[in-house]
């Protein structure tokens, strides 16, 4: 072949390429074939152990079972806290194909209201990774049936068998046992991502002893090996490890007597607490209003959130260990122990003309009481018997005992999210709050007219029921109670070092407050063997001059607290404990008549169900008709744009 | 001549190619059948039937004189460019590309039908070339523009896989029909020099596609996801397979596209590296027949077009297999009878039918010689 001149081109020589050529194509055909076949014997033989392992993880998932929480139980073992087998919906973000058209699909399939889809949006946009979004809960079969049967066209929807939380007592235990919740992002991370804490149905406690005691309610959580479509949908189960439950938790309650005392508490804001002197299991602690745990469990919408924060009775706050008030009267049976251990004779008489003298201020008693000694002074609750003995005695001896009454402590043996544990002044603590702060107060250092506020229980003083009612029990036991709400067997409390007879002088005058001419006699337990003793108290709110003391007429939240602390039976003390009634504008008034009730449900139920028909009836229906009626008119006021009406 | 053993037209059918196709289509069949989750519908039966129509198509045009498609081929090119166009205002979007005509109960691709025109096209214009103008600028332009015009038409659409199929069709032809060498290699390397620089201009998701290919595990999830996916499924087959009916990936919906562009690892999965040989063979088996044609035609312009339609077949094979198995960009190319698509069929079997015609003259030619 010549290169260099053009050769000549004729059909002959064109054929003769055309072959060439087509040898050359065929033999880069060759050449592709061997190239891939070679590359299917590399990926099918190198890389086939490979392929396998990413085929088994494409194909197979882990589905974490929710363990069941286990159950909370009273004293008796009935429930508090369980179970109920119900179906729920949720969303998985990332396999959803068509939001708008999937949203539509559940709001129709399950009735979702306008504000449910905006928070399953909003949440829909915030979801991280493969968290799944709540749609609905608590459904009914028909309900879970009938998005089953939508699934397919559905993606990133699933329906779920699950277990909600139940609390049968409603509100009455809200504050006491808490209630669960789908964990935050927050406890998602602080559980170093566990996978369970975004396992769709899964809860933790988030108040109270759900809360608290989480670790031992949680149980273990099962898992399942599922085969799974490439868009997620379950094709079978290969096998399932079961999930164990959580230990059932026995708590020192009895369930009859907290539903019943927060029932009793009626319309009023207040705490009741009872404990078992002997040992210091609470047997109630009830807190009023509250919150209904069941709906806290299935997510609380922003509109019953705001319901509950705005009302001024503070359904949102435990007021048994968070609620502060003066203790007022209340505080005379643990300053009268003060005293006597100030070695002052509780026969020696004070003698009241309605108040007392020092320097040229006038310290007011409510009446003119003549000559009292201690006995007389609890059961009258003369002011001025503690004004000159609680000056005589000094702060520094009144402090003390208070503190070992329980009075500024924090109890360690409580299982609780938080306690307020008040204060109980002394020179020390004046100087420390006040020396920097001058305007508040005119002086830093602790004057007599302060040590005579404390004696009556005013001034600096502030208390949480709790505390009161451990006064209670360690004045009727005289031992060092500490409350409990597990039962744990232990040693048992050791004595106050206290001689017995000073015990006996401040019982027989709390006896006194009852069953004699005291201040509580139309709080007489109606039983006649069967006598409880106790002390009333009227905190003032704010300081207002002395006759005008806030009682009917005034705002509600400027009226007195009222407060009574209790126990019985006097002669063989078994229960103490403390109630404490918001601007209830009296001790003997509003607090001693709860006590009585509650108390007499523990001797004989039928008497104090009865006892509670007609007020409850006078109210206007049980609590959970009061309570639906009113967050119904809330709602409509807030709907209306009104100021929401508050409760007078 | 002895008593042939067999009925002259039955001897006289070109049975490699007859039976290569019904091999790779029962293949089709029978992988498709497993896609579905051991069911006939919605794809192994109409792939079947839609086999049988074209075969029969096919046979009918392999009776037809192969010159009387050279008479006509202007008209058809012509008047598949105005499809195209209308194509373009008033087609249907599928798969991204609005490259369908919807005529009721059938959607036509043009740019299916183009391929086997094409190639007639330019085997026409060659053969009436006197040999020595091959050398010619004459002889590059018009075939430039006959193939640019359809390949930038559909490039609008946008179908690169159907236009890159056409661009190599096209070239093949040329190739063969003779054109200085030095035409081919100035080119490829001026194509090469070129794709850095066109690279910016291309549409993010092609971007997309060709950087994945270099690196499929960096968004396995992403556009990486068919190829990672495609490599599982056939790695997870091995040798032997894992048995027919037995592929999750497929079955699972792991592995996409698995009855159209992807049915290779669909079918890998289940018979493994056996399966995969045996269609290579099959297509192997096939493609030699072509070229077998193609170099006893006597005819220049059976010649060209015999060549020109082989590589049509054998480019839709070697793309969708380089695809599949991660060493070419996801272009959307389906394998040629195995993949489910009543287009793609089509024009492989034309090109099959255009094919044995070829075949049928060359033979009768020869016995006529023989006779003689």
């Amino acid at each position: 072949m010549k290169r260099r001149s053009a050769p000549l081109v004729t059909e002959q020589s064109q054929a003769i390429t055309f072959t060439r050529r087509s040898l050359v194509f065929g033999a880069l055909q060759g050449g592709v074939g061997v190239l891939l076949a070679g590359r299917m014997g590399y990926i099918a033989i190198a890389e086939n152990e490979r392929s396998q392992v990413l085929a088994e993880e494409n194909r197979i998932q882990m589905r974490l079972i929710p363990p069941r929480r286990g159950w909370i139980v009273d004293r008796n073992g009935q429930p508090m806290a369980q179970n109920r087998s119900t179906f729920r919906v949720d969303l998985l973000k990332e396999r959803i194909e068509d939001v708008d058209y999937t949203l539509a699909q559940l709001t129709h399939l399950l009735g979702l209201q306008a504000a449910d889809v905006e928070r399953i949006r909003t949440e829909l946009e915030r979801a991280t990774g493969s968290q799944p979004v709540a749609v609905a809960e608590n459904l009914t079969y028909d309900q879970y049936a009938a998005v089953t049967l939508r699934q397919p066209e559905l993606p990133g929807v699933s329906p779920l068998r699950a277990f909600s939380r139940h609390y049968p007592a409603g509100s009455t235990v809200g504050h006491l046992i808490g209630y669960v919740g789908t964990p935050n992002r927050e406890e998602y991370l602080a559980a170093n991502r566990d996978p369970l804490m975004i396992t769709p149905g899964f809860k933790i406690g988030k108040e109270g002893l759900e809360k608290t005691m989480e670790g031992r309610l949680r149980g273990t959580p099962g898992a399942a090996r599922i085969e799974v479509t490439a868009r997620g949908r379950l094709v079978r189960e290969l096998e399932t490890l079961p999930d164990r439950a959580g230990q059932p938790l026995q708590t020192t309650i009895d369930a009859g007597l907290q539903e019943y005392a927060g029932r009793r508490l009626g319309e009023e804001s207040g705490a009741c607490i009872v404990m078992d002197c002997r040992n210091g299991n609470v047997l109630c602690m009830a807190s009023m209003p509250a919150y209904d745990p069941n709906v806290f469990t299935d997510g609380i919408s922003q509109l019953e959130w705001s319901f509950l924060a705005e009302d001024e009775r503070r359904p949102l706050l435990n007021k048994a260990l968070n609620g502060l008030y003066p203790p007022g009267s209340t505080f005379k049976p643990s300053i009268a122990m003060a005293l006597l251990q100030a070695g002052i004779d509780p026969e020696e008489r004070v003698s009241c003309g309605g108040g007392y003298n020092l320097g040229n201020r006038f310290f007011r008693c409510l009446g003119r009481h003549g000559p009292v000694n201690m006995h007389t002074a609890i059961a009258r609750s003369c002011n001025t018997y503690f004004y000159a003995m609680g000056r005589r005695a000094g702060i520094d001896v009144l402090s003390d005992v208070c503190k070992r009454m329980g009075f500024g402590q924090k109890f360690a043996s409580l299982p609780v999210v938080s306690q307020s544990y008040g204060t109980m002044p002394d020179d020390e603590w004046k100087r420390a709050r006040f020396e920097r702060n001058r305007r508040t107060v005119e002086r830093p250092d602790w004057t007599e007219s302060d040590t005579l506020n404390t004696s009556i229980g005013q001034g600096f003083v502030i208390v949480n029921p709790m505390q009161l009612a451990i006064s209670a029990a360690r004045i009727a036991s005289g031992r060092m109670i500490q409350p409990r709400l597990l039962p744990v067997r232990g040693p048992e409390p050791g004595p106050l070092p206290w001689a017995q007879e000073h015990f006996e002088a401040v019982r027989s005058g709390m006896w006194e407050v009852v069953n004699g001419a005291g201040t509580a006699g139309r709080s007489r337990l109606p039983f006649p063997d069967i006598h409880m003793a106790g002390k009333t108290g009227t905190a003032q709110v704010r300081r207002i001059t002395a006759s005008q003391r806030g009682q009917a007429g005034t705002p509600w939240k400027y009226r007195d607290h009222g407060l009574f602390i209790f126990f019985a039976p006097t002669e063989n003390p078994i229960y103490a404990g403390a109630v404490v009634i918001e601007h209830g504008m009296g001790g003997s008034r509003a607090a001693a008549p709860v006590a009585k009730d509650v108390l007499t449900y523990l001797f004989d139920r039928d008497m104090a169900m009865e006892a509670l028909a007609p007020l409850e009836e006078q109210w206007g229906g049980t609590l959970a008709e009061r309570t639906a009626r009113r967050a119904e008119a809330w709602a409509a006021a807030h709907r209306s744009g009104r100021t929401p009406p508050q409760a007078t | 001549m002895a008593l042939p053993l067999v009925p002259r037209a039955i001897a006289a059918q070109p049975w490699p190619a007859l039976l290569s196709a019904a091999f790779l289509a029962a293949f089709g069949f029978v992988t498709l059948y497993s896609a579905a989750g051991g069911s006939l519908l919605p794809w192994a039966f109409p792939h079947a039937a839609r086999f049988g129509v074209f075969l029969g198509l096919a046979l009918a045009i392999s009776y037809v004189r192969p010159s009387w498609f050279r008479e006509i081929v202007p008209y058809a090119y012509v008047g598949v460019m105005v499809l195209l166009v209308v194509v373009l205002a008033v087609g249907v979007v599928g798969g991204g590309a609005r490259s369908w005509l919807d005529f009721g109960p059938i959607r036509l691709q043009p740019s299916e039908l183009m391929k086997p025109i094409l190639v007639i096209a330019l085997a026409a214009f060659y053969s009436a070339m006197p040999p020595r103008h091959i050398q010619t600028f004459g002889a590059i332009w018009p075939a430039g523009l006959m193939i640019g015009i359809p390949v930038v038409v559909i490039l609008l659409q946008p179908d690169l896989g159907t236009s890159l199929l056409l661009t190599f069709s096209g070239i093949t032809t040329m190739f063969l029909a003779g054109l200085p060498l030095k035409w081919f290699i100035g080119g490829g390397v001026a194509v090469g020099g070129a794709v850095p620089a066109i690279f910016p201009f291309l549409m993010p998701h092609q971007q997309e596609r060709i950087l994945i290919l270099l690196d499929p595990s960096q968004d396995p999830l992403g556009a990486g996801y068919h190829i990672t996916q495609s490599t599982i499924a056939i790695g997870s087959g091995g040798i032997t397979g894992q048995g027919y009916l037995n592929g999750t990936q497929s079955h699972l919906n792991f592995l996409p596209e698995q009855h159209t562009d992807f049915i290779f690892s669909a079918m890998a999965e289940e018979w493994g590296l056996l399966g995969g040989i045996a269609v290579l063979v099959g297509l192997g088996v096939l493609l030699r027949w072509g070229t077998r044609v193609a170099m006893d035609a006597k005819d220049r312009y059976e010649m060209l077009a015999a060549g020109g339609l082989t590589s049509i077949i054998f480019f839709y094979a070697a793309i969708n297999l380089m695809m599949v198995m991660g060493l070419a960009p996801v272009v959307g190319i389906p394998l040629p009878l195995l993949s489910y698509g009543g287009s793609a069929m089509m024009t492989v079997m034309i090109c099959l039918g255009l094919l044995m015609g070829i075949d049928r003259r060359t033979r009768r030619d020869r016995e006529r010689r023989r006779g003689l």
